[in-house]
């Protein structure tokens, strides 16, 4: 049995209409390319985190099976599945930061933050998160926030950023 | 003689905007192109005599590779450019796509043509956000210039041209992985044969290229093949971008010919750091296998060059390691990232990355044993050539020659449970 599900009540319209957009970026019997752009934009509008019930819809959306769309989002390491900080603070410590003090930028965040990586804070505003090279080895030591980088790390730096972000 | 190809727009005051980048001579070739509709033969002959190889690491022919696909056969075929940028220490295609987009969208479109695509996918790794909306702004610009879309410049030739944003998987800067990726899929290698110029995304056939390979298609083409080749030496043609991290005062981009010596490359970054000493450098992203540091300063940053010296010049990523830094902790680091984005797919990588993981872990924590060194090149050897993808061979690389070229310090964290330095 199958069950016809209106795929417009899945999500509210702007999602639909934002997973569309990549949709119509593929071949038309290669919907499920946008299964990583969908599922981002569903974490995007649910505080940063997937649910099961949200990867079936995503499924039923792009016509996939729902084992397929889990294969992707556990695969990858950008996908969430618990509660993430308001903001996630993606750390790297990879070769070029760690020889840069990335150690030290982590202790200063623990210590600032009272969380280890994989934790979030008690009022939910930050969460931590170690990360491997993200590609901006020139301005070691760096961490990711959201869309943007941040370079050249220092621990004032670190406690001006925190700032701004309160 | 520097910022030639990729960097030359680099000076301007927007080098990203279209107007900037057609004052600097830009998207006349692909007009040139399509206007006397040059035959792809000739295109493909320049990017050959040319002797562009590979940026992305693997160094493969660019011409070579363009000349596998069979134009004429029937069926759509695709150009995807490999920006997934994931190597340790490798950071210069996120400066291609932020300060001459235009470049690679002429490079791609001009490839598109050469090889009859429909379209082309630019697969930017997903935490380049700025980048990805950078070239998004580059895309929107040439659509509306009629430089992409149907009937491009009146010439009769379709070509559509999308990002596609990654996940996070330092596995889909493997070329078969990537294209996984573009289908929605986990991003598992494929084997090969068959190669992507016969069954590629979609299974149809598609060139797969870096970043800096397809924006230097523009200038190669314009300038013509012999310059470009006249700009290094003999095998590596042209000049390159070197990502060059780590112990050094300006850490940064340098394009610079290839076959410069290392010592002028590290003069341009500045000299080493607080005046210490050079002790290790990792010539090509951190899957290149380690050399010390007296001997690097005696060799060019070219390709046969670096080979001969047991390392690759890979992705021209150059990681500077001074004196203050225990190899046996930074390998630590690197066996571990290999084992975190090991994919899974293939035993000996699975198990071996983790297994050299633990290995050089109880060392690092002083748990060691004596013949845990042994065990290390044999676990190394192992995986080594017994994968599908090359990943394997890049977690064996660092552990087989840190383990080489920095024995005595590994020996000493055994013997007394902690470091030298």
């Amino acid at each position: 049995m199958s069950l016809q599900v209106d795929k417009s009540t899945l999500f509210p319209a702007q999602v639909c209409a934002e997973i569309d957009k990549w949709i119509a970026k593929y071949p038309s019997d290669w919907k499920q390319s946008a299964s990583m752009p969908a599922l981002r934009i569903v974490q995007d509008h649910n505080d940063g985190y997937l649910t099961n019930e949200l990867m079936d819809k995503v499924a039923a959306y792009l016509d996939m099976a729902p084992i397929a769309v889990y294969e992707v989002a556990s695969f990858y390491s950008m996908y969430e599945h618990s509660k993430v900080g308001k903001h996630k603070l993606c750390v790297c410590t990879n070769i070029s930061c760690m020889i840069n003090g990335s150690d030290k930028i982590v202790d200063h965040l623990d210590e600032k933050l009272g969380i280890k990586f994989g934790e979030v804070t008690g009022d939910g505003k930050f969460s931590l998160k170690e990360v491997e090279c993200l590609g901006a080895c020139g301005g070691a030591p760096m961490m990711q926030i959201g869309e943007k980088y941040y370079e050249n790390l220092t621990p004032e730096l670190i406690d001006s950023i925190l700032k701004e972000l309160e | 003689m520097a910022n030639e190809v990729c960097f030359r727009t680099l000076e301007s005051a927007a080098p990203w905007k279209l107007d900037e980048y057609r004052k600097a001579g830009g998207y006349e070739m692909l007009t040139k192109i399509l206007k006397q509709q040059t035959p792809p033969d000739e295109i493909i002959e320049q990017v050959k005599v040319s002797g562009l190889r590979g940026r992305g690491g693997a160094g493969f022919p660019t011409g070579l590779k363009w000349s596998f696909i069979n134009r004429t056969a029937p069926g759509d075929k695709y150009v995807v450019c490999n920006s997934d940028e994931g190597e340790p220490g490798t950071f210069k295609d996120r400066d291609i796509l932020r300060y001459n987009p235009h470049q690679l969208i002429e490079g791609m479109i001009i490839c598109g043509y050469v090889i009859g695509a429909v379209a082309g996918y630019n697969y930017i790794r997903g935490e380049f956000w700025e980048p990805y909306e950078r070239f998004e702004e580059a895309l929107e610009e040439a659509r509306a210039a009629g430089l992409l879309g149907n009937n491009i410049l009146d010439s009769g030739f379709d070509f559509e041209l999308h990002s596609h944003l990654g996940g996070g998987a330092y596995i889909c800067g493997e070329e078969t992985a990537l294209l996984e990726s573009i289908e929605g899929k986990k991003g598992q290698p494929r084997f090969k044969p068959p190669f992507p110029a016969m069954f590629g995304l979609y299974g149809k056939p598609t060139v797969i290229n870096n970043t800096e390979t397809l924006a230097s298609i523009p200038v190669i083409l314009s300038q013509g093949g012999e310059w470009f080749r006249d700009l290094g030496v003999e095998n590596s043609g042209g000049s390159k971008l070197f990502s060059i991290s780590g112990n050094v005062n300006k850490p940064g981009n340098y394009e610079i010919p290839m076959g410069t010596p290392f010592s002028e490359l590290l003069e341009l970054a500045g000299g080493m750091r607080d005046g210490r000493k050079l002790k290790a450098v990792i010539p090509g992203g951190s899957s290149a296998p380690v050399i010390p540091g007296e001997q690097m300063m005696q060799l060019n940053m070219d390709y046969d060059s670096i080979q001969n010296a047991g390392s690759m010049l890979g992705s021209g990523a150059v990681i500077v390691i001074d004196e203050s830094h225990c190899m046996v902790k930074i390998l630590e680091r690197l066996s571990y990232f290999y084992y975190e984005e090991s994919c899974g797919q293939c035993t000996p990588c699975r198990e071996g990355t983790g297994w050299m993981y633990r290995v050089v872990r109880r060392i690092e924590h002083g748990q060691g044993r004596m013949e845990d060194l042994e065990l290390l090149d044999d676990v190394a050897a192992k995986i080594a050539g017994r994968t599908i993808c090359a990943l394997g061979d890049a977690a064996a690389g660092p552990v087989a020659s840190f383990v080489k070229h920095f024995r005595e310090e590994f020996e000493y964290h055994i013997k007394h449970g902690k470091c030298m330095v």
